[in-house]
């Protein structure tokens, strides 16, 4: 009862922190930002312990958060092969295979606007399927190892690549192409040195959009038959086995892999991008 | 409608491509079919086939590519026979007024539906409320807008078998109440986004004028910050719904459950029937088809009327 009352008593100090630290005069300073955050989850946590302790909660049900770190920190070399399986070779793969073809399809299709007509509204229905059901498809064509999950991950990343790219493409306005004729640019220069990377702001909302779709294909498509390795595998055979603490720390996982490959794309868009006026200072 | 020709024939252009893989894709299968059945086939023997390529055993027995094409098993089905499946098992059921027997779609898209609905409505409350919360209060803005990006950067998938065997242990019966958790949390990020956008949309001025007249906070709530964010409501409910299918789809796909569309697709997997598969597949886009175009109506009708009035 003790750690309940404690969690809530913590919540309730937290909130008040946030609340002062939010309108506060450092409120748009960047510690203060990242500070009101980090406290929300840290409460979150905290309280999710509290919860588990104080009401002896099963660990069948729901294991503390203590218990999840310890179980992560003794089984970090089953993580890590797992990591490697699904992450590595099955999503990162079909993600860099998937978004090089739905980037060379959108260029190739830009040229003539006839067929972009018809692809577009295409491409958004097909972008809004429930592709993860070609997953049981793609195992069977491709057999149990990487190359179905990086199959199910090229399928469903292309998509939302191809429709952003060639959106983006068309988001030069007639004004600047007209410039670039009297220029006497080719089609070449043009698409180089202005449209591409006009399309760059959209392309990288595709990319953003992709990431967490490369990681579901490949962990929904290891529900279907795998080795005996990867995180959809342990996951479904843990859960079997009521090793909930497992199938948290390998969630743990995938909720890190999946905010830090985020994470990178945004950062390489601010590279990219810098002209961009979402990224001026 | 000037979009039609366009996208009739990039269509035309998919189905076309698919066509012709058939045939290299049940190759192999169909080869091993004629010669059980008594055709002598170049080279013999499927094991001596297996270092030949799909071309060249389709040019030297051009004779069994027909074969390809009317299998009952096959790898990739054309898709005259997943239509004809697709029909089978829902058209044609339906007008024996057996529509509801588990063995058709409907009933299939129908459990799935109802737990997109109900998913959809629970992340549609999450999305605005949470929506309300960022505008008016810092705290929310500062502390919850962070986390609801991370959260979808999170695979749910890992989650969906997890939410499934906490709800059991709970003794929550069924399977609609973990489908619909998991389609929310697929659901709630684009209306959250979407409605944020949409009640910061009108600008400093139309506040200050609803400050001259001394309009109270939930009236200006009502009569500005609303009204200005239907556009951005239904764009974003339009993403929504879709999201919130995907979302049923994959709560039922890893976990043995035994009605809906993900169901038929994990059932088709377990007694390899790629004809069941493909179906359920073309099910659900044509529900998501359905759904998505409901919502653009209900759009259109909505914010016609609402410049009528303006």
């Amino acid at each position: 009862m003790m750690a309940l009352v404690a969690s809530l008593g913590f919540w309730i100090a937290a909130w008040g922190a946030n609340i002062w630290l939010a309108n506060s005069r450092w409120r748009s300073t960047g510690l203060v930002r990242l500070t009101v955050p980090l406290l929300f989850g840290v409460t979150l946590l905290v309280l999710w312990e509290g919860i588990v302790r104080g009401l002896e909660v099963s660990q069948v049900i729901l294991p503390a958060p203590s218990l999840v770190a310890q179980t992560f920190a003794a089984s970090l070399d089953i993580l890590w092969t797992d990591f490697v399986q699904t992450v590595v070779k099955g999503a990162f793969r079909g993600f860099l295979i998937g978004a090089a073809a739905a980037f060379l399809c959108a260029i190739a299709i830009d040229r003539s606007g006839f067929l972009t007509r018809g692809l577009l509204p295409i491409g958004n229905f097909f972008a809004a399927l429930p592709i993860v059901g070609v997953a049981p498809i793609m195992v069977n064509w491709f057999g149990f190892d990487w190359q179905s999950k990086a199959a199910v991950v090229v399928v469903m990343v292309f998509f939302p690549i191809l429709v952003n790219t060639v959106q983006g493409l068309k988001a030069t306005d007639s004004m600047q192409r007209d410039l670039m004729r009297t220029y006497a640019a080719s089609y070449a220069q043009t698409l180089f040195k202005l449209r591409l990377p006009a399309a760059m702001p959209f392309v990288f909302n595709g990319l953003k959009i992709a990431t967490t779709l490369a990681l579901i294909g490949a962990i929904v498509a290891e529900y279907f038959g795998s080795p005996t390795r990867g995180m959809g595998f342990r996951i479904s055979t843990a859960v079997g086995s009521l090793s909930i603490d497992l199938v948290w720390a390998e969630i743990a996982v995938a909720a890190m892999v999946g905010t830090s490959a985020y994470g990178l794309i945004a950062w390489i868009e601010r590279r990219v991008t810098f002209w961009h006026p979402s990224h001026r200072k | 409608m000037r979009n039609l020709l366009p996208i009739l024939t990039v269509l035309g252009g998919i189905v076309l491509l698919w066509y012709l893989a058939v045939a290299p894709m049940n190759i192999r299968v169909a080869l091993d079919q004629a010669e059980r059945a008594g055709s002598t086939i170049t080279p013999e023997g499927s094991v001596e086939r297996r270092s030949v390529s799909v071309f060249r055993l389709m040019a030297d027995n051009s004779e069994h590519v027909r074969a390809a094409y009317a299998l009952d098993r096959p790898r990739l089905p054309t898709p005259a026979q997943v239509g004809a499946e697709l029909w089978k098992t829902t058209g044609d059921m339906a007008l024996k007024g057996r529509a509801f027997s588990n063995r058709s779609l409907i009933y299939h898209a129908w459990i799935t539906l109802q737990s997109t609905l109900w998913g959809f409505a629970l992340g549609m409350a999450v999305g605005i409320l949470g929506a309300v919360a960022i505008v008016y209060s810092r705290v929310a803005d500062m502390s919850l807008m962070p986390w609801a990006i991370i959260s979808q950067t999170i695979p749910i998938v890992a989650l969906a078998p997890m939410i499934i065997v906490v709800s059991s242990q709970l003794g929550i019966e069924g399977r609609g109440v973990p489908k619909a958790i998991i389609s929310a949390y697929l659901c709630f990020f684009p209306v959250l986004v979407g409605m944020v956008k949409g009640l910061r949309a009108p600008d400093p001025s139309q506040l200050d004028l609803l400050k001259t007249y001394d309009a109270s906070g939930l009236q200006s709530f009502l009569k500005l910050r609303l009204p200005a964010s239907l556009p951005f409501l239904f764009t974003s409910l339009k993403i929504g719904i879709a999201a919130a299918l995907v979302g049923t789809i994959v709560g039922e796909l890893p976990t043995g459950a035994v009605s809906g569309l993900g169901a038929r697709i994990l059932i088709g997997d377990q007694f390899g029937a790629p004809l069941a598969i493909w179906s359920a597949l073309f099910a659900a886009a044509i529900l998501a088809g359905l759904l998505v175009t409901l919502l653009d109506l209900t759009q259109r009708v909505a914010l016609g009327r609402m410049e009528g009035r303006a």
